[in-house]
């Protein structure tokens, strides 16, 4: 059976201090992704191209309430949407091990894959003019020149809470797999059946 | 979403140019049945030259939308997953195929029935391309339904027989009344199904929550932080900008200028035979047009917005 590579995130151990948002967007800008514009940098109102963001969102009623730190990044999904609709082949997903990845010397910028994203995780790089997205650092994790351990995502290696994990979702002797099956790892957006790889791991009590 | 102007007047403009080519070649059908009186030949070709003036215009139109313009050829690539794709390979064809059919009208009348065939099936291809383009985007639940398939057909066809109606005013008399009498009932038809979808849009539910969306499970589940200060391409692209107040006036006007008012100025014309007034009736329906596309695309709500909700 073929690989998913994939992040298993876990939102029990996630603290939002963006470590792995920091450390993707410097990995990318100076990679073979980027560089990943930014606008207005030193003014009044910047915006940039970034491939992951940390979201914080508050569940429940106080006195029972919970703030959850909710980082997002493409989920290489195993239907993706943002394939079948891009009109050059831009987008597509690596049958080796499941990246869905963008091609910017064929990406026109339509825009049409970012529109079909039910999880808004493709941008348009305003300066380049296509699509970029999160490529689960495809340039690290092929990288022989780097040492086995250190060939994983940067936002992985950067997470001092040990949040992210990656691995093949494919492989049920993995680390992510055993991570999903262990602590409920789930999808988000089922109802759109568009079976994301990645998984978040849910907020439980720790005894 | 943020509706964007280039792809406005992209499927406007070939709408209406659609629509004027079916127009001229029911009136090509109808000499040759004997229901329409003989049409002079110069007719036919300038019509075709006119419908064939507005889908290049939209197809210029839609190279604005394009990050990588000069890359534009690699469209047609994937045609078979992405309606777009096919799209890219329709319009240019069924453009051919009405400059063809203008050539045919000039110099061997006798086939342009044919020609026009084939032209009439690209032109029924283009519209389900165009239409599925959105249509096909199963989140975006405004936009999916058949409906959406055939709101593009009957605005295409309602502003193509306005405006050959307006075309004949100024070429041949005659054909004015029949085309305004045919543009009247399609644009009436028209109205009807424009006003049954904003009433299925008004009544849907958005499948996507808060907590479908994070997998977070409490019944209230509320965003503090997006993660930034500054704006993204997410807090751009998929939102139109304005007030809820906005958007409901932008209803009610293209429901005035692309219904109320052509039907009301051809209606006119015809009961006082004064076929002049087509022309405005056209101009106006397009006014319409416009802020009926704007308005299509930014009623959807994209779930992807549920992850951009507050800055704190």
């Amino acid at each position: 059976m073929s690989r998913q590579l994939a992040l298993v995130i876990d939102l029990n151990v996630c603290v939002g201090c963006h470590a792995c948002v920091t450390s993707c967007k410097s990995w990318n800008d100076q990679g073979s992704a980027g560089p990943l514009t930014d606008l207005n940098v030193y003014g009044k109102d910047p915006s940039g191209t970034f491939f992951n963001r940390v979201l914080t969102y508050e569940a429940g009623v106080y006195p029972d309430t919970e703030t959850v730190h909710f980082p997002k990044s493409c989920l290489h999904c195993e239907d993706p949407p943002c394939v079948p609709v891009c009109p050059t082949g831009a987008s597509y997903k690596r049958p080796e091990d499941g990246l869905v990845l963008v091609d910017y010397d064929k990406c026109i910028g339509c825009k049409y894959c970012a529109w079909a994203c039910p999880y808004g995780v493709r941008e348009l790089d305003p300066r380049e003019k296509v699509i970029k997205k999160c490529t689960l650092c495809v340039d690290r994790i092929g990288d022989a020149s780097l040492p086995e351990s250190e060939r994983k995502p940067a936002c992985v290696m950067a997470c001092p809470t040990h949040a992210r994990l990656f691995g093949d979702i494919h492989d049920p002797s993995s680390e992510v797999s055993v991570a999903i099956r262990e602590s409920g790892g789930y999808a988000l957006m089922p109802e759109w059946e568009t079976r994301p790889a990645n998984h978040y791991l849910p907020k439980r009590p720790v005894r | 979403m943020r509706p964007a102007f280039s792809i406005i007047f992209l499927t406007t403009l070939i709408g209406a140019g659609q629509g004027l080519f079916v127009a001229v070649y029911g009136i090509d059908l109808g000499a040759r049945l004997g229901w329409v009186g003989p049409v002079p030949a110069s007719f036919h070709v300038r019509a075709c030259a006119l419908s064939a003036a507005f889908l290049v215009a939209g197809l210029l139109a839609s190279f604005f939308h394009l990050g990588r313009p000069s890359r534009g050829w690699r469209a047609i690539a994937m045609w078979r997953t992405s309606w777009l794709s096919r799209e890219v390979i329709v319009l240019p064809l069924f453009t051919a195929s009405v400059g063809i059919q203008a050539w045919t009208c000039a110099y061997f009348p006798g086939a342009s029935g044919w020609t026009g065939l084939v032209a009439l099936a690209l032109c029924a291809a283009l519209f389900l391309c165009t239409g599925m383009i959105y249509a096909c985007l199963r989140f975006l639940q405004e936009w999916h339904t058949p409906l959406t398939v055939l709101n593009f057909v009957l605005l295409g066809l309602a502003s193509g027989f306005t405006l050959a109606a307006a075309y004949a005013a100024l070429a041949w008399q005659l054909l004015a009344a029949p085309l305004a009498a045919a543009a009247l009932g399609l644009t009436l038809v028209a109205c009807m199904l424009r006003a049954a979808i904003l009433a299925r849009n008004a009544a849907l539910k958005q499948k996507s929550t808060t907590q479908s969306a994070t997998g977070l499970t409490q019944q209230r589940v509320v965003q503090k932080s997006q993660g930034m200060t500054g704006g993204s391409f997410g807090t751009r692209e998929f939102f139109h900008g304005r007030s809820a107040g906005f958007l409901r006036w932008a209803k009610w006007v293209f429901l005035a200028f692309a219904f109320a008012i052509p039907l009301l100025m051809v209606a006119a014309g015809l009961a006082a035979g004064r076929s002049g007034w087509f022309i405005p009736a056209f101009v106006a329906q397009y006014i319409g047009l416009l802020a009926e596309r704007w308005f299509f695309l930014a009623q959807a709500t994209h779930p992807q917005n549920l992850y951009y909700q507050a800055v704190s």
